[in-house]
């Protein structure tokens, strides 16, 4: 097993007030990674760490090492714009631009420049919705506004969209925090699908999912990392008494 | 015993405030009583019954005061000419004035007449003003103790309340609707009886605006001429300068405002630009007229270009100038308006700022940048003070910003300051001038209302 991302003491503040602490975990190619632990455990702000999203945030300060790929992503050379190309992320709420479905696809190869003629940059968006498995439902209406399908299809569309840009990572905030269990299933067989080619790294707060998806499992408690493990093992067998406590639902 | 307004009113507000409390407290010792809940909340109870008190009373003195001078002053009216047959109306008023002014103190006579009637209409408003408090406490009074009467637990005094407070919005609302048609009306009306006088279109359609009248009927004078094309092409082309240095300069600060400001500087930018809002217009006036006119006419003679003394360019520019920050401070409202998510979405997929302001978030803010434009626009076309003292009087059919223009409000003013009679077409056709001017805004409305809701984009 080779690592795609091996973060070392990694700690973030927000002005005073520290999110989380000597975080260092080494996180594997081409599987699915689950970050679990209650609200405010500093998950969502580790995994922003990854693709340097928390750069917009102002007073955000950040230590020690991240690397992606043996290179640190925090280094002098390295352009946070086209870091994000690399690492792909999918939010919590939908976020679908006020455009037809063919220009969200098209938004991210078109502004780095993927493809160099119109029949390419279609080729793009196809085989972007065919692997999030919405091709056959949206194929005769792809200059249609994209706000206007279902919470589903749009989170659909936020990770097509993210594909089209061929990251190697895809990070996903909370991506079915808003779905209906059936919308739920959907993306979590597309997850499935895509963890052949991609790195996915997923924040939830459904100890189902990340046991249903992952093949690793972290778990954060107070910014601290508590437990990281394979899921089956976290989810069987916990080493620290505090993951057993949430993965039971004592507190959380 | 005279019972002044003032004290008419608050004697009225503290019996309304005196029904609350007794209602409020009435009806939990019913409620005890009949050991039932109350249906709405004492408070309520105590609502209803103050404005059960209060508003009719106080509609009833507010007609009294308003009303009862009047009737007073009709009386006496019928009263003198009773009394003299054969004085005509003007000099049967001039009699009452003169009356009221004695009854008042403010002159003094020795006509005997005149000082008895003086009396009589003092005693007549002291018993005015003694019935009209007496009326209005008693009314108050009574309705009070009506409703504190007929408030019984089960009775719903939310409900009543509340349909009051939707009324008064609603009144509201129709005070502004009825001011506006009240304005087109007189507007439609004065602009009528001009195209009385002058063709409707020659008006809109002729190319020579001259409005010099004979003023007296023994004068030698040309005959006006009032083709408004001219005035309002120098309207257009004063506000489309003023647009040139609004647009731009006020949608780049609000994106630079909006986007990449730190909040130290936009706490210090935008209450500065802001500053430029309150600056009175008659100050860009003389700013226009005495430093940027000069400025121009100089930068034109170093070009060889012959730069006319209150021109186009120098007025427009500075309207520009006044109107930047309505365009930047509303601009930058609608743009922080777009939600973060959008941006968080763009970011996420490697574009750069500069790509997510122009690809994503922009669009989406279209509709409310086309109202702060719109806006910009209306001010623009009705400002005043600044032509007035920078662009000139005269009516040249030109395009070119170095010549002197005159716009639609300029020639209102000229045409309705100083003496002027109201029966002539000089006058008037200040009311055709405005009426033109309200139309062409209204389309100009309507136009960018339907652009903004094509180019919308939609988000939620």
């Amino acid at each position: 097993m080779t690592s795609k991302f091996r973060t070392k003491k990694v700690e973030v503040s927000y002005g005073d007030k520290k999110a989380i602490r000597d975080i260092s975990l080494d996180i594997e190619k081409n599987i699915i990674t689950a970050l679990i632990g209650p609200s405010g455990c500093g998950k969502s702000t580790f995994l922003r760490c990854l693709n340097r999203m928390n750069d917009v945030i102002e007073n955000c300060s950040i230590k020690g090492s991240i690397h992606l790929d043996e290179q640190d992503i925090y280094g002098p050379d390295i352009d946070p714009v086209e870091l994000r190309a690399r690492v792909g992320m999918v939010f919590q709420k939908a976020n679908p631009f006020p455009k037809s479905i063919f220009d969200n696809i098209a938004y991210g190869p078109r502004i780095h420049g993927l493809a160099s003629n119109d029949s390419e940059l279609k080729d793009i968006v196809h085989n972007s919705l065919e692997k999030a498995g919405l091709m056959d439902e949206v194929k005769d209406r792809l200059n249609d506004q994209a706000t206007g399908l279902s919470g589903g299809q749009q989170q659909r569309i936020c990770i097509a969209r993210a594909i089209a840009v061929s990251p190697e990572v895809i990070l996903m905030d909370e991506p079915c925090s808003a779905l209906d269990p059936i919308a739920t299933a959907k993306i979590e067989e597309l997850m499935n699908e895509l963890s052949e080619s991609y790195t996915i790294i997923i924040v939830t707060h459904s100890m189902q999912q990340a046991a249903r998806v992952s093949k690793k499992t972290a778990f954060f408690h107070l910014g601290d990392l508590i437990e990281y493990n394979d899921t089956d093992k976290i989810f069987t067998q916990p080493e620290n008494q505090k993951t057993q406590d949430y993965i039971t639902g004592r507190f959380g | 015993m005279t019972l002044p307004l003032s004290f008419v009113f608050f004697v009225l507000l503290g019996l309304s405030v005196y029904f609350y409390y007794h209602a409020k407290s009435g009806i939990v010792r019913k409620a005890a009583l009949f050991s039932d809940r109350t249906k709405a909340l004492p408070s309520h109870y105590g609502q209803q019954s103050f404005l059960w008190a209060f508003i009719p009373s106080l509609l009833i003195l507010l007609v009294l005061t308003i009303g009862g001078p009047n009737y007073i002053d009709q009386i006496f009216y019928n009263k003198i000419q009773e009394l003299n047959p054969t004085f005509n109306e003007s000099f049967v008023s001039l009699i009452l004035a003169k009356v009221i002014n004695v009854s008042n103190g403010k002159i003094s006579t020795g006509e005997e007449n005149i000082i008895m009637l003086a009396k009589d209409y003092k005693i007549a408003f002291e018993q005015l003003h003694f019935y009209r408090g007496l009326v209005v406490i008693l009314c108050a009074a009574l309705l009070g103790m009506i409703i504190s009467y007929r408030q019984k637990p089960g009775s719903n005094a939310r409900e009543q309340v509340e349909k009051f407070i939707v009324n008064i919005f609603f009144a509201s609302a129709v005070i502004a609707i009825f001011t506006t048609v009240a304005i087109i009306l007189s507007l439609f009306f004065e602009a009528l009886r001009f195209f009385n006088l002058y063709n409707f279109f020659d008006f809109i359609f002729g190319l020579h605006w001259a409005p010099n009248v004979a003023i007296r009927t023994d004068q030698v004078a040309a005959e006006g001429s009032f083709g408004m094309i001219p005035v309002l092409l120098g309207t257009l082309l004063i506000s489309f300068i003023a647009m040139c240095v609004a647009i731009p300069i006020g949608l780049l600060s609000a994106i630079y405002l909006a986007e990449f400001a730190t909040p130290k500087i936009r706490d210090f930018v935008k209450p500065t630009l802001e500053i430029l809002a309150g600056i009175p217009t008659v100050v860009y006036g003389y700013f226009a007229a005495l430093t940027a006119a000069p400025f121009f006419r100089e930068i034109g003679f170093s070009l060889g270009l012959d730069v006319s003394s209150e021109s186009a360019i120098a007025a427009g520019a500075v309207m520009g100038i006044m109107i930047i920050p309505f365009i930047s401070s509303l601009s930058d409202d609608v743009i922080r308006a777009v939600p973060q998510s959008l941006r968080d979405g763009s970011m996420g997929l490697g574009a750069t700022k500069a790509e997510t302001i122009y690809i994503v978030i922009l669009p989406a803010a279209i509709p409310g940048l086309v109202g702060a434009v719109l806006l910009a626009v209306s001010r623009a076309i009705g400002e005043t003070m600044i032509v007035v003292m920078a662009a000139g009087l005269s009516a040249n059919l030109t395009v070119n910003p170095l010549e002197s223009v005159t716009t639609v409000t300029v020639q209102i003013v000229s045409l309705l300051t100083g003496d002027t009679e109201f029966d002539d077409i000089k006058t008037l056709s200040a009311f055709g001038l405005g009426l033109a001017l309200f139309f062409f805004t209204l389309l100009l409305n309507i136009f960018a209302l339907s652009i903004s809701r094509r180019l919308a984009e939609r988000y939620d």
